[in-house]
């Protein structure tokens, strides 16, 4: 599985070198692999179908810190995986056509690629810091993709707001993980299955499930942080197909189903996940019905189909379970066929505006079934597999424990359900039934490429819908018993008699068609939900970021002034009150003069050296005699160092010191005459800052003497610098083997700040 | 670059004496860089010492003469350096990976080398920071000293 991952981002960033292949016919063959990982991730079918079973992977990476790359295929992961991989062939295949002959194609699918590689990532994962790491990935391909129409100013502002989103819940999903690896003492997902009681009883549950829930939110869209998906459908319209639908708003999701079984069942897990996803649910829903563009509402009714995912994982029982099993896949097949239809819409017609859409039936035949199928299916209607989800959503409402609350959780999910009927049908019917409204011209006339994907989706509709037993025993099932965490059969079936939840699903039809109805009237009353834009968590946060950069603004301006005498003083007067605090509040001084050796002759000189240094280089007027001066000061530490059994760092320090000095002498030309800029008061004062700074350091390193000092880790390295490293330099065996990871970090430290220079001076030559 | 104008306005100093020792401290100090890179897993030394000493011996040879005649001296401008040090170091690193071992693992030669000593990716990793060290020094130090 590993393999196959690393194999996706190998081919990822491969495809960027094949530029000119890809615009040639043969680019449609690209959809071979997610199409290969789709039929090998099928072969696990077998393996997970009864829900006991699951197939691991285990290689080491860092196994010092418990870090693997462990994967684990289980129901929820295929499922997932499934969805991922079947609808990303379909996706490549109708990309290739829609960004036909455009000139970055390549790049397009390399970052779909490497996207689709970080998805099977994060599905499949059993260690929590590589799942951390495949999330983000996610994140950071996602930027890529949403940002693609890079030369568009709102695109690029989409796309960042996606990234500061997410990426904000990557950072808590590593905060999640470190909790509960300093927990549990793993970071194996498999293993933290046993460990739920101690996570539960743990006093930090509460703060681990809402570093869980932001991730999980942040991702999936959830109330108030849904605002970065609307803006995301800047994305060319098979992103916002793959992305927005099917895949990474679902990884959220996936996320909390993932350790459903582990902190799940709590009074605080359901009643947030109620709270968030209820809102969520409504709030998406209602909006949906209030926009013109297609795009626009798909957005709204996609948050509020994940809102009600998030909700049914928050009812937990097991028709809950069942019901989100199911309804992830019935969403995930009629809302990526919307999104495929509404490119081509768009593609064919520069519009998306449903009021400008009417009797495309005409023109696309076999576009105007799909589309049918895919809002019968959101709508309910039986024989899709929509109806099937919107069964067990209500019958999970219905069957909730208390049933007063039960109540109202049937109410929300009605209203939901009207209203999401209500936008699909928008969506599905609206732009295709009717009289034309004028004689559409179709500039592109869409080809295989771009109508199968729908219509493949269509079919599995109608399929699971006809005959829901093939997805249970198939997938369902395996997926139910992953959340859960123990099997129980409860086979699906179309017909379950007259009931309680067919009548709502009736209800719900004949409401959500008065919804579509309505449509035109409060058509004109779209101002009134832009009224309260202003209180939209998009504008509150916006105003809050731009306060906090106006904010920043300031403060750099006060310690980031462009002078670097200030930054000098700054930094010092900080590091004599925070050290000097601690040191004098916390440490018991002590200044033993004892153990001191005598001074020597030549250790006297050099000292004296020193001072007649320092003063010349205070006093002097000409800045090269500072300059001197002050490399001479280095010098004489290095003498220090030397005398004092340091020859490696007396060595280094003199290095350093001279060219530190040439440094000076090659900046000292373009500076501007060497003046005295300050008056006494300025001299006091710095007088004062630099003699405390002296003080202070001498106390600590005197102090330093008398504190008792932990040597183990430097005995370690002592005994073991020849038996492990055949070296007898411990400093440099150090640098190069005990902590040589530290050193190439550095090293490429260093080679970032040399990059600065260059093209920082470069840039401005060039400019000239 | 567009001004073909001398970007050095130190006049024709006279710096026979200097440019005549630099004649053959350039070379010793090279060898010297190369002498403490070398001895840096016994004794004293290591590739950022070793590294920086070499740095001191071309500045000192841009000062004799100028920046656009040590910058001659190099096939590539130094800068080139960084990459190839980097990539020393870490193919040292990885190799220990594909032997089965974790990161950064030491791994040797059986058989010692004469004046060396035992070889082993520790001396590559070290080769790798002493190109790094170079190129960066020289690059920031030159940079600077070129633009106007």
């Amino acid at each position: 599985m590993l393999t196959l991952i690393f194999l996706t981002f190998v081919l990822g960033f491969g495809i960027l070198l094949l530029k000119k292949p890809v615009q040639t016919k043969f680019v449609a063959l690209i959809s071979l692999l997610p199409f290969s990982i789709f039929l090998y991730l099928l072969s696990f079918l077998r393996s997970v179908k009864d829900g006991v079973n699951s197939v691991l992977y285990r290689s080491e990476w860092i196994p010092s810190l418990g870090i693997n790359l462990d994967s684990k295929i289980d129901g929820l992961s295929l499922l997932f995986g499934l969805l991922i991989s079947g609808i990303g062939t379909l996706v490549y295949l109708y990309a290739t056509s829609y960004l036909r002959g455009h000139p970055l194609l390549h790049r397009f699918l390399s970052y779909l690629t490497i996207f689709m590689g970080a998805m099977l990532g994060v599905v499949t994962s059993d260690n929590l810091i590589t799942l951390f790491i495949f999330w983000e990935l996610t994140s950071i391909s996602s930027f890529f993709l949403i940002g693609f129409n890079n030369e568009q100013e709102e695109s690029r502002a989409s796309a960042l707001w996606a990234l500061a989103i997410t990426g904000l819940g990557g950072f808590f999903l590593l905060s999640f993980g470190v909790i509960v690896g300093a927990i549990t003492s793993t970071y194996t997902i498999s293993d933290l299955l046993t460990q739920s009681d101690v996570l539960k009883d743990s006093p930090f549950y509460l703060l681990i499930i809402v570093f869980l829930f932001l991730a999980a939110f942040t991702k999936s869209a959830q109330f108030p942080f849904h605002f970065w998906l609307p803006g995301a459908m800047k994305a060319p319209t098979p992103v916002s197909a793959y992305l927005h639908s099917a895949t990474m708003v679902k990884a959220g999701v996936y996320l909390l189903a993932r350790f459903t079984p582990i902190l799940g069942g709590t009074m605080e897990w359901s009643t947030i996940l109620l709270v968030v996803g209820g809102i969520t649910m409504t709030y998406g829903a209602f909006h949906s019905v209030f926009r013109k563009d297609m795009k626009g509402i798909l957005a709204y009714s996609t948050i509020s189909a994940l809102g009600l995912l998030v909700f049914l994982l928050g009812i937990g029982t097991e028709i809950a379970l069942y019901a989100m099993a199911v309804f992830v896949l019935a969403h995930a097949l009629y809302k990526a066929a919307f999104f495929l239809i509404t490119g081509i819409v768009d593609h064919a017609l520069h519009t998306r505006d449903i009021t400008k859409l009417r009797g495309l039936k005409k023109y696309f035949p076999l576009l105007t079934v799909a589309a049918v199928i895919a809002a019968l299916s959101s709508a309910g209607i039986p024989l899709t597999f929509g109806f099937i989800g919107k069964e067990l959503i209500y019958e999970s409402g219905l069957h909730y424990i208390d049933y007063n609350l039960s109540l109202v959780l049937v109410g929300a999910l009605f209203f939901t359900n009207v209203f999401l009927t209500g936008s699909g049908f928008l969506i599905g019917i609206k732009p295709f039934f009717g009289t034309p409204i004028k004689d559409y011209c179709i500039s592109h006339k869409p080809d295989w490429r771009l109508i199968a994907p729908p219509v493949v989706l269509g079919f599995f509709t109608l399929l699971l819908g006809i005959l829901p037993v093939i997805a249970y025993k198939e997938i369902i099932l395996a997926t139910f018993s992953a959340m859960n965490g123990a099997v129980v059969e409860m086979p699906l079936a179309i017909w379950h008699g007259v009931n309680t939840s067919l009548l709502l699903s009736g209800a719900t039809i004949v409401l959500g068609t008065a919804v579509y109805f309505g449509f035109k009237c409060w058509n004109s009353s779209m101002n009134v939900v832009e009224r309260f834009e202003g209180i939209a968590p998009k504008n509150i946060i916006a105003f809050i970021v731009e306060k906090f950069r106006q904010l920043a603004f300031r403060y750099t301006w006060v310690f980031h002034n462009g002078y670097l005498r200030s930054y000098l003083a700054v930094i010092i007067v900080f590091f004599i009150g925070l050290v000097g605090y601690k040191l004098f509040a916390d440490v018991p001084l002590s200044v033993n003069t004892v153990g001191l050796s005598e001074f020597r002759t030549y250790e006297l000189v050099v000292f004296l050296i020193t001072v007649v240094a320092v003063v010349f280089a205070i006093n002097t007027a000409s800045r090269l005699t500072a300059i001197a001066a002050t490399g001479v000061v280095g010098y004489c530490i290095c003498l220090i160092f030397v005398f004092y059994g340091a020859p490696d760092l007396g060595m280094t320090q003199f290095a350093i010191d001279t060219l530190t000095t040439v440094l000076f002498l090659l900046v000292m030309f373009k500076l501007p005459a060497f003046l005295k800029l300050g008056n006494s008061k300025i001299q006091f004062r710095d007088a004062i800052i630099a003699i405390s700074f002296g003080i202070l350091i001498s106390i600590i390193t005197l102090q330093a003497l008398v504190s008792p000092a932990d040597k183990d880790i430097s005995r370690y390295y002592a005994e073991n610098v020849y038996t492990l490293a055949k070296g007898k330099n411990v400093v440099n065996v150090i640098l190069v083997d005990f902590r040589g990871f530290d050193t190439m970090i550095e090293g490429i430290v260093l080679s970032i700040a040399a990059l600065g220079v260059f093209s920082m001076l470069k840039y401005k030559d060039d400019e000239e | 670059m567009k001004n073909n104008k001398p970007k050095h306005n130190i006049k024709k100093l006279d710096a026979t004496i200097l440019r005549t020792a630099t004649n053959y401290l350039l070379p010793l100090l090279l060898l010297f860089s190369l002498f403490v890179l070398l001895r840096g897993h016994y004794l004293s030394g290591g590739g950022f010492v070793g590294g920086l000493i070499a740095s001191i011996a071309f500045v000192l040879h841009s000062f004799a003469y100028t920046t656009r005649r040590t910058l001659r001296l190099f096939q590539v401008p130094p800068r080139t350096l960084i990459p190839i040090g980097l990539t020393l170091s870490f193919i040292s690193g990885f190799l220990p990976v594909l032997l089965g071992q974790p990161f950064m693992t030491g791994v040797w030669f059986a058989d010692k080398v004469a004046v060396i000593g035992s070889v082993g990716t520790a001396l590559f990793f070290d080769i790798g920071v002493y190109l790094v060290v170079i190129g960066v020094v020289l690059t920031i130090l030159l940079t600077i000293s070129e633009s106007d």
